[in-house]
């Protein structure tokens, strides 16, 4: 029982570490302002949310975990507010999102201008 | 063991974010950035004192989870109406009156 409750702990921290990191590769590679919004909801939600989980295995039922929980339901609720407030803004600033026509016109331009740095 | 690895993805995962709050073509970009590596902080917090052994550090992750989102609201806010005391739509203006 003892087990089985470390190795889903640790299973749990490991996929909130993964999650983490292609979380913040997506901040970096994603090319526009939305899907960046995505990219960065996605570390609140799963990476949080497992990583947070699996400390609260691994810390057994204490005040430790209380504290954890408290912790993992502020960012569960404050997360998705924050990821429309920043929708919201950036829409009324005139910032429109790119389509698929506008993302593959970009690759033309980008085939013909040879290997180019992004 | 398990909690070095923990630390250095979220690490790692920092970095990224500040890369990311350096280029952003927009000043969105660094506050979304901005708003991602302060909940990247939280879990720093939290898996560091794990890893050193003494987990009181917590409450302090508690209250950088909720300054970081007022924070973001607020320079949100900030960035869109130049002024933090000023009402956000017309009407609210008129009933103050």
């Amino acid at each position: 029982m003892e087990l089985l409750r470390d190795i889903l702990a640790w299973a749990l921290i490991l996929a909130g570490s993964f999650f983490t990191v292609v979380s913040a590769f997506g901040l970096v590679r994603l090319p526009d302002v939305y899907t960046r919004i995505h990219s960065a909801g996605l570390v609140d939600t799963v990476g949080a949310g497992f990583l947070l989980i699996g400390l609260m295995l691994y810390g057994g039922f204490t005040i430790v975990s209380i504290k954890l929980f408290l912790i993992l339901a502020f960012i569960f609720f404050t997360s998705p507010t924050a990821s429309n407030a920043f929708a919201n803004a950036v829409y009324s600033a005139g910032i429109k999102p790119l389509l698929a026509k506008d993302n593959k016109a970009k690759d033309g331009d980008k085939k013909e201008g040879g290997p180019s740095s992004t | 063991m398990l909690f070095a690895v923990a630390t250095i993805a979220v690490l790692a995962a920092m970095g990224l974010a500040l890369v990311r709050a350096f280029l952003g073509p927009t000043v969105f970009d660094r506050v979304l950035a901005v708003n991602a590596f302060g909940t990247k902080t939280v879990l720093l917090i939290a898996v560091l004192g794990f890893l050193s052994g003494r987990p009181e550090f917590l409450d302090i992750a508690l209250l950088y989870a909720l300054i970081n989102f007022i924070s973001t609201i607020a320079v949100l806010k900030f960035v869109r109406y130049a002024d933090l005391g000023k009402p956000t739509r017309e009407r609210d203006g008129e009933a103050m009156r």
